[in-house]
């Protein structure tokens, strides 16, 4: 029953993603050709309001509804964020979607999105077995 | 009714309410925002083979999965019940840009020509859907996080390597877009 807060959540930003059209194909490519604001006006607006959030989060160490004091994990620099960043952003221009509406286009009844998801899911494992083998 | 819940939202709307989803997840339980950690979550449930990767506690981490099964959920809400009936309004310019790359229909949210089950049989579906996927999973890992955790909480987080992350997302975006799916296309 812990879990039913997440799903709630999920299921928001399931609809957001959908209705944003951030999950079709043919947003994805109209961004990469700059033919419209819509895309970067949706990444940028998310981010200025998390960053505003993140920001009031921090200044009043507000505590979560269980009580604990918030807290965010910095990331680490590793070429990973390169070299992986390429290839996601190549997958990204192919299926037009990244793993948030990967899961979204499923329910939404493109339904060969759940190979591509199960193919990203083989792409984690293969990630994890050559782990060691990669530049980082 | 059912025709204003159908409707699609504009950027000003959609973008804030996607960062609210930052301090949303924080506030219900001092969790990240981020998806694509459930792939991971899911290979070490599921597929773990002693690779090092995947040897933690997933039960841990379950939220995220239930998270991504709540989009799924999400996604039958707002695609299918409260579908919107007409075609994503794409700029002129680029449906004139498909068009020349042999996209003719501009019904749903994506393809329906190349995103179907068959074209899976064809080498130019096969990359665009298996390919495409498995870039998907494998360089999310790799760069450690997608265009959630990175671009969204990453950036609002003020993280360098987020940053660096999403630049390289568009580089590769960009590639793919200008120099590759010309060729794949006409596959």
């Amino acid at each position: 029953m812990k879990f039913i807060k997440y799903f709630l959540a999920g299921t928001l930003f399931g609809i957001i993603l959908i209705k944003a059209e951030v999950v079709s194909w043919f947003r994805i490519q109209e961004m990469f050709r700059f033919q419209s604001f819509h895309m970067y006006g949706v990444i940028m607006s998310a981010i200025v309001v998390g960053m505003i959030s993140i920001l009031l989060i921090k200044k009043f160490n507000a505590k979560s509804i269980e009580g604990e004091v918030i807290k965010i994990e910095p990331k680490k620099f590793s070429w990973g964020n390169v070299i992986g960043g390429i290839i996601f952003g190549l997958g990204w221009a192919l299926t037009g979607a990244c793993p948030g509406p990967l899961y979204a286009l499923v329910g939404a009844g493109v339904y060969v999105m759940a190979i591509a998801l199960l193919a990203a899911v083989l792409g984690v494992w293969v990630y994890g077995k050559f782990q060691h083998k990669l530049p980082h | 009714m059912k025709e204003i819940l159908s409707q699609p939202w504009p950027w000003y709307i959609a973008g804030p309410l996607i960062g609210l989803m930052v301090p949303l997840l924080l506030f219900l339980g001092n969790k990240t925002f981020g998806i694509s950690s459930s792939l991971k979550h899911i290979c070490a449930a599921c597929i773990p083979g002693n690779i090092e990767l995947f040897n933690y506690n997933w039960k841990k981490e379950a939220w995220n999965v239930i998270f991504a099964a709540g989009i799924i959920f999400g996604g039958v809400l707002a695609g299918v019940v409260f579908e919107n009936p007409h075609a994503v309004a794409i700029s002129s310019n680029t449906v004139a840009d498909l068009n020349a790359l042999g996209i003719k229909n501009f019904n749903g949210l994506h393809p329906g020509e190349i995103f179907n089950f068959h074209s899976l049989l064809s080498l130019k579906g096969f990359i665009l859907i298996v390919v495409g996927g498995f870039f998907v999973g494998f360089g999310t890992r790799y760069a450690d996080g997608c265009t959630s955790g990175h671009s969204i909480m990453g950036m609002a987080n003020l993280q360098l390597p987020s940053l660096i992350a999403t630049c390289c997302f568009f580089a590769g975006g960009l590639l793919m877009t200008w120099v590759i799916l010309p060729f794949v296309m006409r596959l």
